[in-house]
């Protein structure tokens, strides 16, 4: 019996060692994730996810700190790149998915300030002072730095119209007639 | 002719005999006509027309913008009421640019642009914009401006022109009819067409269940040698481009390319007729026969209609519906699409409607996947319906993507054969709808990101120069005052980016 | 006037197929075997058949209910009744009724409902049932006997079959060896196969079935009726039986060549055990065999060795529950291996290549 457990042990602490050198000397060298998950981002630097602009959100993301949900800008499409690079499942639950939403000037409000005009983070809204300001919805994309500024509160976020363009089919929805289980769910 | 076999496939109860068998009607004109700007894929037409107009039948209303686009004619003459939104035939109900037509009642034809006198002389050039003035589009429900596929003949090597007669799918007859009934145009049509593509052959592919169809063209061909009039199996989905070719010549067309890659080029039946009235008689596309059919309605026939009758109309013209449809169609059972409204026009890619019961229909309850593979046999894209649907099940749509999601073409075999009555083809349309707005999303965020650093750079610009200027007037000679000159300069460039 | 319900994409148009009536097939398929052994063993195999199926219909409920699906829309797609039909197949015919109910028990709740249930199940639940019993209750489950049909003299009546299935009480000196493993212990004990081979019933018995085994085992022609039958009707294709029957066929040939004195020739082995009727049944069920037509080859051929192998070389003289639950396991990598080659594409997922010359 001894021999046994002997030989199991020194096996295991052997065999252990040397995965340990391997993990050492044969280790792959990867890019510094940091830059990786920046170049993932808008760019914008609009602030939407608490971090004053995309790279720190990057630095914070690489650090394992911040949440991948937090751009709302990006939409479902950064989430989902974000949590593939990090090997994180992004918890969609709390994702009120918007969809994605565009600025729009009241103009009756607009004094012609130029204050989003210097805001806009894509040079998305045309005008000049004291003229009326306009947003070019194609450029902008609803990072929302536009509403903070606006001193009459001019600017709304309008969600981006569902066209012939643009629409597709929804999920299937199969439904069962449920009873509540009996047991918990293991979600 | 030798044929080959195309993979998989379905076999259907065709129940064409509804409609088979009669012969082609006009509809009564309705009063009002509604003229969508987009009736096929590309660029919508642009309109030419203001409220208060009065136009004649055939007159331009609205022209195509670019190449990729058509142009609208009116189907009658009358008075252009307004243009404005009306629900499109597509099943998100959504509405679409539409100008509404009222007729006088006197149908008068516009000056027509003249018959191209000898068209086996013109250049294919004369031809081909011949077909894009007369808003000619494939009438075989994809819409393909016309003139573009004729255009292939400069860039590519061509040998055969195939006329697409299969009509595979159940219920409708609207081809079978044109080609019993006018036989001679159809051929003279190709021939047109074939002299534009400069191919030296013209095969025309029939299914085998339409008898008569391949008798009338067989005999209004016979007179030239260049044309041969093939009878093919039936099987669903034989009436796909791809899988046409594939059966006639045995080639399979690589993913992402054209028939014309492979020296074929497939144009359907009507449109061959079409380009026969737009180039011997200037007449441009104003009118499509239309199969209305199905158990809901209680006199099924084959309908020529103007372009932008309302649904509605046809549907009063076979006598309403004999019990209230499960679902009322737009198109043939397997592709077409569940309409939401049918205030919404017939356009030039409507084939048919069907007005389905639930029997016909034959859905059930979803049940759990037994992973019984007939989905896989019967696939004639050779994609694993199965894993697909999972994955798009639990929202993986990346993977669904590296299983060849993005090839299916939605032929609704796989959904039609599933015992559990899965909805596979729904997933995928779902699943390929999302992939491609997540495409667009990409590139939005590309653009974004190109912008956002176009701005920083033009920022430390203006920094820099405040910063020269600053420095500047340390010195007596000092100029304009840097914080105007600043500001004139944001909103020069914002300006200029607008324009650019 | 517009339609509401515009929620669903096409076809509008189905087959008029359903799980059911594939199900219902399949059991259709079965029974011309199944009333012949159950005719040929009497009374007690007749008892044991209706627990087996009973209980696996009760705990297929059972599990329903716990996982708050529809009770009676699920059952009524056949597939508990399937299970128990093939679980009772592969047991002793005069079984007592606990082995069922615990064959049942593992075959419905580990197997099939701890995966999620229908559909999602990696292992033949049958298999799985059997080869839980086979382990854990070796004696019963080899305890077979020499056929008793109904009615003859000395069959048992209904009276001593619920004692024989309800009480434990199995009559003496009715127990007899299946050819199997009449074989293998005979060579265990140094008798080479060409001797023992005398005493096993000849071929035509084996193959109609007049022969100590399972409910499964016995008559191999009316199971390959059934076989044919199912492919017919379009529920199964020929890939997976004709690979397992010929995999093990060729195996066993081969090896009887070159020593027949250790090896079964290759029509012993085809016509005795459970061979048609896992080849025809158990192999070939939808949610556990691969989806692909050359995946179907590869799990066949797989099952056809390993049947052999086992049979010949394991501790077992019965192989093919193990066979068929171990390349159960390999199914999902023959799958992703043998997807089919898409329209316009190379087996590698690549266009296909032009042709240069027309372009």
């Amino acid at each position: 019996m001894w021999i046994a457990i002997g030989s199991l042990t020194t096996m295991g602490l052997v065999l252990g060692g040397l995965l340990g050198l391997a993990a050492r000397f044969l280790a792959v060298q990867e890019n510094p994730l940091e830059e990786e998950l920046k170049e993932m981002l808008p760019g914008s630097q609009c602030g939407q996810c608490g971090y004053v602009g995309c790279s720190q959100y990057a630095a914070a993301l690489a650090k394992g700190e911040a949440s991948v949900t937090l751009c709302t800008p990006g939409g479902k499409a950064t989430i989902e790149a974000l949590a593939k690079k990090l090997g994180v499942t992004a918890d969609l639950s709390e994702h009120e998915e918007k969809g994605p939403e565009h600025a729009f000037i009241v103009e009756d409000l607009c004094i012609g300030c130029t204050r989003c005009i210097r805001e806009c983070s894509t040079d998305a809204i045309m005008g000049a002072n004291k003229l009326m300001h306009t947003i070019i919805v194609d450029v902008c994309h609803g990072c929302g730095k536009c509403v903070k500024v606006c001193p009459t509160d001019a600017i709304l976020m309008v969600p981006v119209p569902v066209t012939l363009r643009n629409w597709h089919w929804p999920k299937p929805q199969i439904e069962q007639t449920h009873s509540e289980p009996k047991v918990g769910h293991a979600h | 002719m030798k044929l080959f076999p195309i993979r998989g496939g379905i076999h259907p109860d065709y129940r064409k005999e509804q409609t088979s068998e009669k012969a082609i009607v006009d509809l009564p004109m309705p009063s009002t006509l509604y003229i969508p700007l987009q009736q096929h894929i590309g660029a919508p037409a642009e309109v030419l027309v203001s409220e208060g107009d009065l136009v004649k039948k055939g007159q331009m209303i609205a022209r195509n913008q670019g190449a990729v686009s058509a142009s609208q004619h009116a189907p009658t003459s009358g008075r252009i009421r307004t243009v404005t939104e009306v629900t499109a035939p597509h099943p998100s109900g959504l509405p679409q640019s539409t100008i509404v037509l009222e007729s006088d009642g006197k149908d008068e034809w516009a000056e027509l642009l003249a018959p191209i006198a000898d068209p086996f002389a013109a250049d294919m050039h004369t031809i081909n914009d011949r077909v894009a003035q007369s808003g000619i589009v494939g009438m075989g429900g994809a819409a393909f401006p016309s003139a573009i596929k004729l255009n292939l003949g400069e860039q590519k090597k061509l040998d055969t022109l195939l006329l697409n007669g299969a009509e595979c799918e159940p219920y409708l007859t609207c081809d079978d009819r044109v080609m019993r009934e006018f036989p001679e145009e159809i051929i003279d049509g190709a021939r047109i067409m074939a002299h534009a593509l400069g191919t030296a052959r013209i095969v025309i592919g029939i299914e085998q269940n339409k008898p008569q169809a391949i008798e009338n063209m067989t005999k209004a061909a016979s007179a030239f040698a260049e044309i041969e009039v093939v009878g093919v199996p039936v099987q669903y989905p034989m009436g796909s481009e791809r899988h046409l070719v594939q059966a006639i010549t045995g080639l399979e067309t690589p993913a992402r390319k054209l028939t014309a890659d492979l020296g074929i080029v497939v144009h359907n039946v009507s449109t061959a007729r079409a380009v026969h009235h737009a180039v011997r008689f200037g007449r441009p596309l104003v009118s499509r026969v239309v199969t209305v059919s199905g158990n809901a309605i209680r006199e099924p026939k084959n309908i020529m209609t103007p372009i932008g009758a309302r649904i509605a109309d046809l549907i009063e013209f076979c006598g309403g519906f004999a019990s209230r449809p499960e679902s009322v169609v737009n198109g043939g059972p397997m592709m077409g699409q569940p309409l939401a409204s049918l205030e919404a026009p017939v356009v030039k890619g409507t084939s048919g409607i069907l007005a389905l019961t639930a029997e016909e229909i034959n859905d059930n309850p979803t049940t759990p996947c037994i992973r019984c593979s007939s989905c896989v046999t019967i696939c004639p894209c050779g994609l694993s319906p199965v894993d697909m649907a999972a994955h798009i099940r639990k929202d993986k749509l990346e993977l669904a993507a590296k299983l060849g999601v993005m090839d299916c073409f939605s032929c609704g075999s796989c959904s039609f054969i599933c015992p559990s009555h899965i909805p596979l083809v729904h997933y995928f349309n779902y699943a390929k709808g999302v992939l491609n707005d997540l495409e667009r999303e990409r590139n939005k965020n590309e653009r974004v990101k190109t912008l956002a650093e176009a701005r920083n750079i033009r920022l430390e610009k203006a920094a820099e120069a405040k910063r020269a200027a600053l420095a500047a007037r340390k010195t007596p000679s000092a100029t304009t005052s840097a914080g105007n000159e600043n500001e004139a300069k944001t909103t020069a460039t914002t300006e200029e980016k607008v324009n650019a | 006037m517009s339609i509401a319900g515009i929620n669903k994409s096409g076809p509008f148009a189905h087959a008029s197929n359903s799980v059911q009536k594939t199900m219902f097939t399949v059991l259709l398929a079965l029974v011309p075997a199944t009333a012949f052994n159950l005719y040929l063993f009497g009374w007690p195999a007749i008892l044991l058949f209706t627990v087996t199926i009973g209980a696996c219909v009760a705990i297929e409920a059972g599990c329903l209910s716990l996982a708050g699906k529809p009770i009676k829309a699920t059952l009524a797609d056949c597939s508990a009744i399937l299970t128990g039909w093939l679980l009772a197949m592969s047991l002793p015919p005069w079984a007592p009724w606990w082995l069922a109910v615990v064959g049942a028990v593992f075959a419905i709740a580990m197997a099939k409902h701890s995966f999620g249930g229908l559909g999602q199940n990696v292992f033949n639940p049958a298999m799985v049932g059997r080869t839980v019993l086979l382990i854990s209750f070796p004696v019963t489950m080899t305890t077979w006997i020499v056929p008793h049909p109904l009615f003859s003299p000395g069959a048992p009546g209904l009276f001593e079959a619920f004692s024989i299935t309800f009480g434990g009480h199995m009559p003496d000196a009715v127990s007899a060896a299946s050819a199997l493993g009449h074989i293998k212990t005979e060579l265990s004990r140094g008798i080479p196969v060409t001797e023992s081979i005398a005493h096993v019933p000849d071929l035509m018995d084996m193959a109609l079935g007049y022969r100590a085994g399972s409910l499964g085992e016995t008559s191999a022609i009316l199971i390959l009726a059934g076989g044919l039958f199912l492919m017919a009707k379009r529920i199964i294709t020929w890939h997976i039986p004709l690979t397992v029957i010929g995999g093990l066929f060729l195996m066993a040939a081969i090896f009887h060549a070159i020593d027949p004195a250790r090896f079964a020739s290759g029509t012993f082995h085809v016509f005795s055990g459970a061979t048609f009727l896992g080849a025809f049944f158990i192999a070939t069920d939808y949610v556990t065999s691969p989806v692909t037509m050359k995946g179907k080859i590869i799990f066949g051929l797989g099952c056809g060795i390993l049947i052999w192998l086992i049979r010949t070389f394991a501790g077992y003289p019965e192989g093919v529950a193990f066979a068929v639950l171990l390349m159960n396991s390999l199914a999902p990598i023959i799958d992703q291996y043998t997807r089919p080659r898409a329209f316009g594409r190379t087996s590698k997922g690549e266009p296909l290549p032009l042709d240069k010359d027309k372009s």
